[in-house]
């Protein structure tokens, strides 16, 4: 057995945990080989075969893998398969583009957030935003995988795989980059950080957002929020932690001005500390919390973020 | 250019779920079904296409148990001008894969001809994540997923989707798939007179079979089970004591 794992890649950059966090979820599944894509994926390639458990990295270094269009890399995927029994990402939203897809070119199914490796063909994921946990058999030759990063421990550093250069793949020629919009933040990225500071529908606009923002950079942690402070405007949507968001289980998650929805548990009830600071008692937040405070958060949050 | 929508009866999205004791689902007895609040949403983006003049027909297709007509008939109040309900299975506990799905959709697409498939980005169900990558591969189309902004341009759409650090805009040719994120639209409610007019509105009745798909699962369900509960912790009564056992418990 053996597994072609994409690596998480961002304009030439390798992010070392999302990658690292797949290849400890894939080492027992076989030998591990690295595919890494992009305009630019070499100096991704050499990061990628120092982490412990990467047999091999493959580098397709061309202008058609910029922006990683989910066409042009699936296709490159699809055309690699052949030498692979496990195909797998971390469960990004780039790896969600571009896996399906590969999937359907080899004619099977995907197995999207896996959390749990049974055996090859076992795996469990979660279903309904985690409020069950589905343990599924696959029949297909080759399993098409992306994994939950935040239930896997990231492999270590260490290794020293061979590098080796690949041709590219075929353009398939149906789409191209506009634009990005990324904010650049000193903050840690909200997946990997140890803590996160969430703010709710209570917080109430984007400016008192400020208060939420001044916790977390206090304590050094990343910024999160509910969907519906997002949709309100207050917070960017890549903050959003949730069902249809992102997952995160950081040692500590304040909730601040969040009423606890399972949507929005989906994304963070596996936290190792939960602390919920809410006015209103009965807020269901309270229920996963470890410690909960009924306070006001525009006295609260300010107070917590002068007294740290 | 005629707009094609598939649609997914799901448990609401209120509906507290339950894993069966004996593990082999989650319990759907008496319990609240909706349409996936990500179909709705490319529903709504469907029509407001036809009513800004991008698009002359909206036709809403689900694959599912044969209750999966509710859900049509709901996406037809919202706006949709005609449906396809396509029977593959008769227990409702029973889920059609993505790549099953997918495989129906691209025979539908082959006969209707449609110039934009637009999804939901995920079931909130299976969680998969997947149907719209898949027709797409299938079909050799452009794909677009996770969309918050949708702008048809001649024969190209412009597309704003949702990612992990952001915002990426893409220009992707038509035909094309385009998966439906949260930020995409408000949906309408269907009025009671829309809910009328809808019971008048065309729905083909189909079986899997007819297109010659064989939705037989690839993935086995071995077993269904609760995730680790969490238990309650303590209320804290003051940010001083908050910040006492966060000390305590070493987390700061
Ligand atoms: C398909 C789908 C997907 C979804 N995906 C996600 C997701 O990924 N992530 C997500 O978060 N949600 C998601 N949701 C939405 C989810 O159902 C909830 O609507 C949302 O999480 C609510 O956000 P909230 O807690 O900020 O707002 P509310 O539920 O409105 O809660 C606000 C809370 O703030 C408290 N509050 C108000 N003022 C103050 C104050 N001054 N001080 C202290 N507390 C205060 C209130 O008591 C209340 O508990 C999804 C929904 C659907 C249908």
């Amino acid at each position: 057995m053996a597994v072609l794992l994409l690596a998480e890649i961002n304009d030439g950059v390798l992010s070392v945990d999302a990658t690292a966090k797949a290849v400890s979820a894939s080492t027992s599944l076989g030998d591990v080989t690295v595919l890494a894509v992009g305009a630019t994926a070499a100096d991704a390639a050499a990061e990628a075969a120092k982490i412990d458990g990467v047999a091999k990295v493959l580098v397709a270094e061309d202008a058609l893998y910029s922006h990683r269009l989910a066409e042009p890399v699936a296709t490159l995927m699809a055309a690699l398969a052949a030498d692979y029994s496990h195909i797998v990402a971390p469960a990004t939203t780039d790896a969600k583009n571009i896996l399906p897809r590969v999937a359907a070119l080899l004619d099977v199914m995907v197995l999207s957030d896996v959390t749990a490796v049974v055996d090859a063909d076992t795996f469990e994921r979660p279903i309904y935003a985690g409020n069950a946990i589905q343990t599924v058999k696959s029949s297909d030759a080759k399993k098409v995988i992306t994994f939950r990063t935040s239930t896997f421990d990231a492999a270590g550093e260490g290794g020293s795989a061979a590098v080796e250069t690949i041709a590219a793949g075929d353009n398939p020629g149906l789409s191209e980059w506009v634009e990005d919009k990324v904010a650049e933040s000193d903050r840690p990225e909200l997946t990997s950080a140890k803590i996160v500071v969430s703010g709710g529908r209570g917080v109430g606009s984007e400016e008192d957002f400020a208060i939420i923002e001044k916790l977390a950079d206090k304590l050094g942690a990343a910024v999160g929020a509910s969907r519906a402070a997002v949709d309100s405007g207050f917070a960017p949507n890549d903050w959003q932690v949730g069902q249809t968001g992102k997952v995160v289980a950081p040692e500590l998650y304040i909730a601040a001005g969040i009423s606890g929805a399972i949507q929005h548990l989906a994304g963070m009830k596996d936290s190792k500390i939960i602390v919920a600071i809410n006015k209103d008692e009965e807020a269901p937040i309270f229920q996963v919390a470890d410690f909960g405070l009924v306070a006001d958060l525009f006295e609260a949050v300010p107070a917590l973020t002068e007294k740290l | 250019m005629k707009v094609l929508v598939p649609v997914k009866r799901v448990i609401d999205y209120n509906v507290k779920v339950r894993v069966k004791a004996d593990g082999t689902g989650v319990d759907l007895a008496n319990v609240k079904m909706s349409m996936n609040p990500f179909d709705e949403i490319a529903v709504e983006e469907a029509i407001r296409l036809k009513e800004a003049g991008k698009a002359d027909e909206v036709v809403v297709v689900s694959i599912g148990v044969k209750q999966a007509q509710e859900t049509l008939r709901t996406a037809l109040a919202m706006g949709a001008d005609r449906a396809i309900l396509i029977i593959a299975a008769d227990d409702v506990n029973t889920d059609i894969e993505p790549l099953a799905v997918a495989k129906l959709l691209a025979k539908v697409v082959e006969e209707e001809q449609p110039g934009l498939v637009v999804a939901g980005k995920q079931a909130i169900d299976n969680d998969m994540n997947a149907t719209g990558q898949m027709l797409s591969a299938l079909l050799g189309w452009s794909q677009a997923t996770f969309a918050s902004e949708v702008d048809i341009d001649g024969d190209k759409a412009v597309v704003t989707r949702e990612v992990d650090g952001g915002l990426q805009t893409i220009k992707v040719n038509l035909p094309a798939i385009v998966t439906a994120d949260l930020r995409l639209n408000e949906p309408r409610y269907a009025t009671l007179p829309n809910i009328m007019k809808a019971k008048k509105k065309p729905l083909d009745e189909k079986t899997a079979a007819d297109y010659g798909v064989d939705v037989t699962p690839r993935l086995e369900v071995v077993k269904t089970s609760e995730p680790a509960v969490r238990q309650a912790g303590i209320k804290v009564e003051s940010v001083d004591e908050l910040v006492t056992k966060l000390k305590e418990a070493g987390a700061i």
